[in-house]
């Protein structure tokens, strides 16, 4: 073997980077979300695991619809319940905690819409 | 063949990938033991191929240079492609890592008439060489958000700069377009110039293939078929906290997501993809130009040949010589002046 005063040091950084995850973690897979389950309404606008999956793009086709197509601002589900096709007084009048709902799972998938830069967040009640 | 097979084969991997999920067991199969397998394979063939290396001896500097070497004191030295000293191989290494330098020296041949030859600078394989690497360095970075709780705070002003178009929800990031578009013009290089082509097999094709497939798996997820992205990071960071857990209905497309990179990480340590590590230890990067002011001695010689020089053999038979008529440099010693010695008894002796 030769050279290894330079290899080795090479070979530690490159595992301490590969095992990065590892190491930082440390053991701890920390806590998981828990979005809090509106207390006024018994399902959401689709089916719960459309909705956990695919939100972001549903609240985009709505904004699509309504701000350039003129779509319609109310709606019904399969089962008549009303809502509003709306991010403010639609999905935030049923799930009434930004930060015990969305943020649950934006903050543990490391994700922040920008949305918010524009649009109001429901008063927080603590 | 060189192009379809290992097309083929990405395909069938999507199919396997496909059913598996679909067999009980299947899941935990791709989603955990795998990647604890290809995370082995791959640190450990990296580890192996790098020592196995190091086991090689370059006993001897390789100055092929694009630049003047140390000279005499007026002839200005080109420290960068002709260094002499530490620093000038690190910069040397630095530049050759982080921009491929010597792939910015690329050059095109074209016959014009007459007929004449005339080399041009060709820039379009660095541009989107790098462009490539460096996309795909900024995804997986950007991966590490799966594998981390709570995220390091560096990686949320990475996925903003990729974000920065704010192009829909999720947000469309700029290093996915330029990693395919990358991939696709690496693809059509190969097929469309002749003498690449000519020199390209199915180990150069595989490997595009493979991220080529990675890059529309996880594209697909992101923008069209959405998965579960708070079961997956849970099983990711189950993964590296070594308590995995599968939850919910993750969707079949992650998995073959996963199954790619997986194979890509087995691959990677034993095929071309190594030069990760080898471009460390390319000996014409790597060394610094100093044979004239440092002695390398060849690892593997005999220790008990010991340097002879030619001083020294004309000292042993310089008689036979003079008898011969060879002209030596010190004359036949008369008995008188055998004391003074020659300019030639000071020559080094030589290396080797
Ligand atoms: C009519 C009231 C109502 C509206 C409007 C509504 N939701 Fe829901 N949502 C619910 C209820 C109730 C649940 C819980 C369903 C269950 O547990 O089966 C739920 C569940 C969810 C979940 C899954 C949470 C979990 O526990 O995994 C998400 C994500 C979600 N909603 C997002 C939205 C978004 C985004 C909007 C706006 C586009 C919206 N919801 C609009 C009532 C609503
Ligand atoms: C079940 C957990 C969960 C809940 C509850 C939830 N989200 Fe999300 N949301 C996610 C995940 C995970 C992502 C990131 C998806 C990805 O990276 O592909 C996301 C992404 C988004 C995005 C796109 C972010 C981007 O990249 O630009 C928007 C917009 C969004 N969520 C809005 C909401 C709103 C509004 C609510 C509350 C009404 C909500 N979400 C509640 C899990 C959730
Ligand atoms: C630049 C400011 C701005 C940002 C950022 C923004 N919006 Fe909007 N949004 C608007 C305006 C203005 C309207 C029009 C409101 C109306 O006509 O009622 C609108 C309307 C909408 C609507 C339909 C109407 C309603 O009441 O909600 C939806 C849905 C929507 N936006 C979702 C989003 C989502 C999701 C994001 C984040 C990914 C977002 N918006 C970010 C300004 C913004
Ligand atoms: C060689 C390594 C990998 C490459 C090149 C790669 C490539 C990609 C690309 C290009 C995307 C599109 C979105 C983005 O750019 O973030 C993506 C998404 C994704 N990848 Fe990977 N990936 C790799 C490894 C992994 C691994 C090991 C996992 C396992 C946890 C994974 C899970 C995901 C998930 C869940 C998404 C969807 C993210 C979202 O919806 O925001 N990837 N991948």
């Amino acid at each position: 073997m030769y050279d290894l005063g330079k290899i080795i040091p090479g070979l530690i950084v490159f595992v301490g980077l590969v095992s990065f995850p590892i190491w930082y973690n440390g053991g701890d897979a920390g806590a998981i979300p828990k979005p809090e389950k509106p207390v006024l309404a018994k399902e959401c606008v689709a089916d719960i695991q459309y909705m956990r999956t695919t939100h972001m793009q549903l609240l985009m086709a709505w904004r699509d619809d309504i701000v350039r197509e003129g779509g319609a601002r109310t709606w019904a589900t399969a089962r008549g319940t009303e809502y509003n096709r709306s991010l403010q007084s639609g999905c935030m009048k049923c799930h009434t905690s930004k930060k015990k709902f969305c943020d649950t799972c934006h903050e543990y998938a490391a994700v922040t819409p920008y949305c918010w830069d524009c649009h109001i967040a429901p008063q927080e009640t603590k | 063949m060189r192009v379809l097979y290992p097309f083929l084969a990405v395909i069938a991997f999507i199919l396997i990938a496909l059913v598996g999920v679909r067999i009980p067991g299947g899941q935990s199969l791709i989603g955990i033991v795998l990647p604890y397998l290809a995370i082995l394979a791959f640190t450990g063939g990296f580890v192996f191929k790098v020592l196995g290396w190091a086991r090689s001896p370059v006993p001897f500097r390789i100055p092929t240079t694009c630049g003047q070497g140390v000279s005499l004191p007026w002839i200005k030295q080109n420290k960068l492609d002709c260094p002499s000293t530490f620093w000038g191989v690190a910069g040397r290494m630095l530049l050759e890592v982080l921009l491929f330098r010597s792939l910015f020296r690329n050059t095109k041949a074209s016959i014009h008439k007459g007929p004449q030859l005339a080399y041009g600078s060709s820039k379009w394989l660095w541009l989107v060489g790098l462009t490539f690497h460096y996309s795909f360095l900024v995804i997986v970075i950007r991966h590490m958000r799966l594998f981390t709780n709570p995220m390091p705070a560096f990686l949320h002003a990475l996925e903003f700069g990729d974000g920065i178009l704010q192009v829909g929800a999720p947000q469309l990031y700029i290093t996915d377009l330029l990693l395919v578009g990358a991939l696709l013009f690496l693809f059509v290089r190969r097929l469309v110039m002749p003498q690449v082509r000519y020199i390209s097999l199915a180990n150069d094709y595989f490997p595009l293939f493979l991220i080529l497939g990675i890059g529309i798996t996880g594209i697909l997820m992101r923008y069209f078929i959405r998965v579960d992205v708070v079961g997956i990071k849970q099983l990711a960071v189950g993964l590296v906290t070594f308590s995995p857990k599968i939850v919910g209905d993750i969707g079949s497309l992650f998995f073959i997501h996963l199954f790619l990179v997986c194979l890509l990480l087995i691959y990677f340590p034993f095929s071309k993809l190594m030069h990760l590590g080898g471009v460390f230890l390319s000996p014409t990067r790597n060394m610094a130009n100093n044979s004239r002011m440092k002695r390398h001695i060849n690892p593997w010689n005999d220790p008990n040949i010991t340097p002879h020089s030619y001083a020294a053999y004309e000292d042993e038979f310089r008689e036979f010589m003079v008898e011969a008529g060879i002209p030596v440099d010190k004359e036949l010693a008369k008995p008188a002046e055998s004391a003074a010695a020659g300019p030639a008894a000071e020559a080094a002796p030589a290396e080797g």
